[in-house]
């Protein structure tokens, strides 16, 4: 399946978590935060939520700024 | 200098600090030192695997709390999951709320503003909504239940100093919650200025990143601020059309 992860588009096999998605960009788990389609996937959920086709997969951090 | 309190919370520094526009990180951390700043806000973007260092690490280094911006958002909707986002990624329900109207003049969206400001107060989060120097838009969002308003003195980056002085002075007069002055500073006596009209902080970034020398305009601002803040204090004296003689003029 694919889904886009920060707006590349990835092939994934199916069952991928959201924590394997986050480790395609990071090995960090703190000062990061991932919303799936929209809504919040919290720190907790990351390898126990499965992605599903077409999902848009946002990882995002603090950067300088505002 | 008093202690600045945002929802329950003290601060010694009444100057918070961005972080857009520096040239490097080492140029930001030896500005943000020298502003003596305890409060610095950042901005949520997509993860770059490719960022060399961290401006979280450097806070943390420095001791200064983050306060997470929502800048970039143009809807209600984009600012409520970048703050959730925020929250989720450092740990802070404190959220600078910036909504902007468009690319060009950057100057906050009301209707946007408030709509999320709701939301977000409704969710648990300290807001802190950056608006234009709109007394009405101050009051009902003090009423929303925001922690603080954050009224411009100009648009971002301009260095205009305060364009409408009188409104922020009535911003001032009827707000419960502090008055934090934001986007428009050019140099440190605009950042007096925002002291001396009552206002409780000022938040500045562009005015000491872009300065020819970062580190000496984050002092000059430091000192401005506490200037101000005391002058404020110290009440001034009334404004005159004539002279009056400070001494006899009788031999």
């Amino acid at each position: 399946m694919i889904v886009m992860i920060n707006g590349t588009a990835h092939e994934v096999i199916d069952g991928t978590t959201v924590a394997q998605a986050v480790s395609t960009l990071t090995a960090a788990t703190t000062g990061v935060a991932v919303a799936v389609n929209d809504e919040v996937v919290t720190r907790s959920a990351w390898e126990t939520t499965a992605l599903s086709d077409s999902d848009r997969v946002e990882v995002l951090t603090a950067v300088q700024g505002g | 200098m008093d202690d600045l309190i945002i929802a329950g919370e003290k601060f010694s520094s009444r100057l918070i600090m961005g972080t857009g526009g520096a040239p490097s990180l080492e140029v930001l951390d030896q500005a943000l030192a020298a502003s003596g700043t305890e409060m610095t806000t950042v901005a949520m973007r997509r993860l770059d695997p490719d960022a060399r260092g961290s401006v979280l690490d450097l806070l943390r280094r420095r001791d200064i709390e983050v306060l997470p911006n929502t800048a970039g958002c143009f809807t209600a909707g984009e600012a409520v999951l970048t703050a959730r986002l925020a929250r989720e990624a450092l740990g802070t329900p404190w959220v600078k709320l910036e909504v902007i109207a468009d690319e060009r003049t950057l100057l906050p969206d009301p209707i946007e503003t408030f709509d999320a400001a709701e939301r977000l107060v409704a969710d648990g989060f300290v807001v802190l909504p950056y608006i234009g120097d709109d007394p009405a838009l101050a009051r009902r969002l003090e009423q929303a239940g925001c922690a603080a308003v954050m009224p411009l003195g100009a648009p971002i980056g301009s260095g205009l100093g305060i364009r409408n002085p009188h409104n922020i002075e009535l911003i001032v007069e009827a707000a419960s919650v502090p008055v934090i002055l934001d986007a428009g500073i050019g140099t440190a006596s605009d950042a007096a200025l925002a002291m001396e009209l009552g206002c409780d902080a000022v938040l500045l970034a562009t005015a000491v990143t872009r300065a020819q020398r970062p580190d000496l305009m984050a002092t000059a601002m430091r000192e401005a601020v506490t200037a101000g803040r005391l002058a404020r204090q110290a009440g001034r004296i009334p404004r005159r059309r004539y002279a009056e003689a400070s001494s006899p003029m009788t031999p």
